[in-house]
């Protein structure tokens, strides 16, 4: 019985292969603020295994973009197929996706109510409707990973900026997902908390996750990333692998842009 | 005038380590000193209340304990105080209490009254002790076992033996109680889906919600109790009558839950983006979402709210005499007439019965309040 249940809980934290080799196809994507022309043909296609960083100065549509992959923002024209579902106002679908499609926000939106543990075992438990024991299990082997089990009964305020992060990294596994999102995940931390969490997302992209990051780390891009997005008022102005994008830019902006990055 | 200073380049070469602080001056002669008489004005002020203090409690003391009367038969024992002048009459008092308790109800059923007091109390605090033992089960009894046994213990049942009491007959404390008890219970759900729906994306819910809560709300209680006792029995079929206790019970808890809405509304606007997003991000579905994570962080940051409306509403069920239901208030003022009794201070005595049985159960549920706000800071600072 106890055997059965560890190779359960086992099988289940090996990553499910995504359905086909595209993870995420963007076909001419538009969106819209009101009148602001947000995403402008935006068109882009994440392989199975990827790891894109993408980087650009604020208020260029990086963030919006990577959002409207697990639909927190809608897009107005286009196609978004992820995992072979296309994004539409089907609940159903958008439900569907959201499940697979793990996401680390700047600010962690840990839920300040729940404990460490709580809060990794409560989609498991609440969407995939799994045993709450097994469900612990999952969270403590993914706290473990994120190197915090022993802080798994206290609550998020109680931890570091870089812990609360990791738990935020963990709970997303805890879904067991197929692609990661991160939105600048580093940007609001302590720069001694930096590290812990890119190390955390640079353990998980060498076991080949998906993943699409927005950050500014270009020492990550250029450890992890297959490519590398230049994005400005957006649109995608380019997009090359690491070592082509740092040393021999195209586009006058990205030029302008790494000038002002890299010193 | 080579006053400039080189700085020195400084290295530490040992650790500071902590020390406790100094030890301040504390006890009640420094607390007095730092609070009451710290300047001269500070001096008056004090002065000042104290004195005003006494004025205002001495004849306070002296009408309501000092020269009270407290047994006695009739108006006689309160027409001439121990001390020559008439205190606060409680021996009218003590001689009404099972009136103020029970109202009209039959005198040979009123245990049926005492045992539902009884089953209310255990409810009551097996819902608020948040440390009780199977609280789910706690739930399970004062949602669902305890209403269906106090209504057929009050009511009666003719096929079990117990002979049936016409709600006419209620009265007192047991009314209020009855009111209070099912204008809480029920404000709170109904006042939560009125704050969600007020909010939601779909327009025909948030129209109807918002008409639904600004009508209760621009409207006095007294004129909602009116409605409820003349249209309800228009708005059912045919000829169905609800009971006339329970027409202003339906209008207390609508009245309470449109207030409710608008303060669970304001905890759920306090709620940032992100806790969306992070719930979402995860599958979570809407009422999950809400019930999960939203609403238990909204309700935590509005109990002084939420309490609020309660105490409004526990003390609002006095209106229900206007439509002739015989609650505290109402028996109290029934006796004011009572010959037996008549006496210059039996209103007085009357009424403060009133006032300190209401004060009790507010000031109560206000420290409750106070307690759960404090339990719930101490376990998850932000």
């Amino acid at each position: 019985m106890a055997t059965a249940t560890a190779a359960q809980t086992s099988a289940s934290l090996k990553p499910t292969p995504l359905k086909g080799e595209v993870a995420v196809e963007m076909i001419d994507v538009h969106k819209w603020y009101g009148e602001f022309h947000v995403l402008r043909d935006i068109n882009l296609k994440v392989t199975r295994g990827e790891r894109i960083v993408i980087c650009g100065p604020s208020g260029s549509g990086k963030s919006t973009m990577i959002r409207c992959i697990n639909r927190l923002e809608e897009h107005q024209r286009g196609s978004i197929v992820v995992d072979g579902i296309e994004l539409t106002n089907d609940l159903k679908r958008i439900d569907e996706v959201r499940r697979d499609v793990g996401m680390v926000f700047q600010h962690f939106n840990l839920f300040p109510h729940l404990t460490i543990l709580e809060n990794c075992t409560l989609a498991p438990i609440w969407v995939r409707k799994m045993p709450k024991k097994q469900a612990e299990e999952v969270a403590m082997h993914y706290l473990t990973r994120v190197k915090i089990p022993e802080q798994a009964n206290k609550y998020p305020g109680q931890l570091s900026g870089g812990q609360q992060q990791r738990v935020a990294i963990a709970r997303s596994l805890c879904m067991n997902p197929k692609i990661m999102l991160f939105d600048e995940p580093t940007s609001a931390l302590d720069p001694e908390m930096v590290k812990e969490v890119l190390d955390t997302m640079v353990g998980l992209a060498e076991e080949g996750m998906t993943m699409l990051c927005v950050t500014h780390e270009m020492g990550f891009a250029r450890q992890v990333a297959n490519r590398v997005i230049f994005m400005d008022a957006g649109q995608i102005v380019e997009m090359n692998t690491p070592n082509e994008f740092f040393a021999n830019p195209q586009h006058e902006r990205t030029k302008l842009f790494l000038s002002q990055i890299l010193h | 005038m080579s006053m400039l200073v080189t700085q020195e380049p400084y290295l530490r070469q040992t650790q500071v380590d902590p020390e406790p602080p100094p030890v301040l001056v504390s006890g009640p002669v420094a607390w007095i000193r730092a609070h009451l008489l710290s300047s001269p004005l500070n001096i008056a002020m004090t002065v000042v209340t104290l004195y005003l203090s006494y004025l205002i409690f001495t004849p306070l003391i002296k009408f309501a304990l000092i020269d009270a009367v407290w047994t006695g038969q009739d108006r006689e024992a309160c027409l001439a105080g121990p001390g020559g002048e008439v205190g606060a009459c409680w021996a009218y008092v003590r001689a009404k209490l099972s009136y103020f308790t029970y109202g009209s109800y039959p005198w040979d059923l009123r245990w049926r009254v005492d045992i539902f007091f009884a089953l209310t109390a255990i409810g009551v605090v097996w819902m608020l002790w948040l440390d009780a033992p199977r609280r789910s089960l706690g739930a399970f009894y004062f949602f669902i076992i305890y209403p269906i046994v106090s209504f057929i213990l009050l009511s009666g049942w003719n096929a079990i033996g117990l002979s049936t009491v016409d709600t006419s007959l209620w009265g007192g404390i047991l009314v209020t109680i009855i009111v209070s008890i099912v204008g809480i219970v029920f404000s709170l759900p109904f006042g939560v889906l009125l704050a969600l729906g007020r909010r939601s994306a779909l327009p025909a819910i948030r129209l109807a919600s918002i008409i639904f809560i600004e009508v209760i709300r621009g409207v006095p209680l007294i004129t909602v109790l009116f409605m409820a006792n003349t249209m309800l029995p228009l708005f059912l079929p045919g000829n169905m009558t609800p009971d006339r206790l329970l027409r202003p019970l339906v209008g207390v808890a609508i009245f309470a839950a449109a207030y409710m809405a608008e303060v669970v509304r304001g905890g759920l606007q306090a709620i940032p983006k992100g806790q969306y997003e992070g719930a979402m991000s995860l599958g979570l579905g809407y009422w999950t979402m809400m019930r999960l994570v939203v609403l238990p962080q909204a309700l935590r940051i509005v109990i002084p709210g939420i309490v609020n409306v309660f105490i409004a509403l526990f003390k609002d069920t006095t209106l229900v005499s206007i439509v002739g239901i015989f609650d505290l208030l109402r028996t109290v003022e029934a006796t004011l007439t009572d010959p037996t009794w008549s006496t210059p201070t039996t209103r007085f005595s009357g009424y403060a019965f009133a006032a300190v049985f209401y004060f009790i159960f507010c000031f109560g549920m206000s420290r409750y309040s106070l307690a759960i706000e404090r339990r719930f800071a101490r376990g998850h600072k932000r």
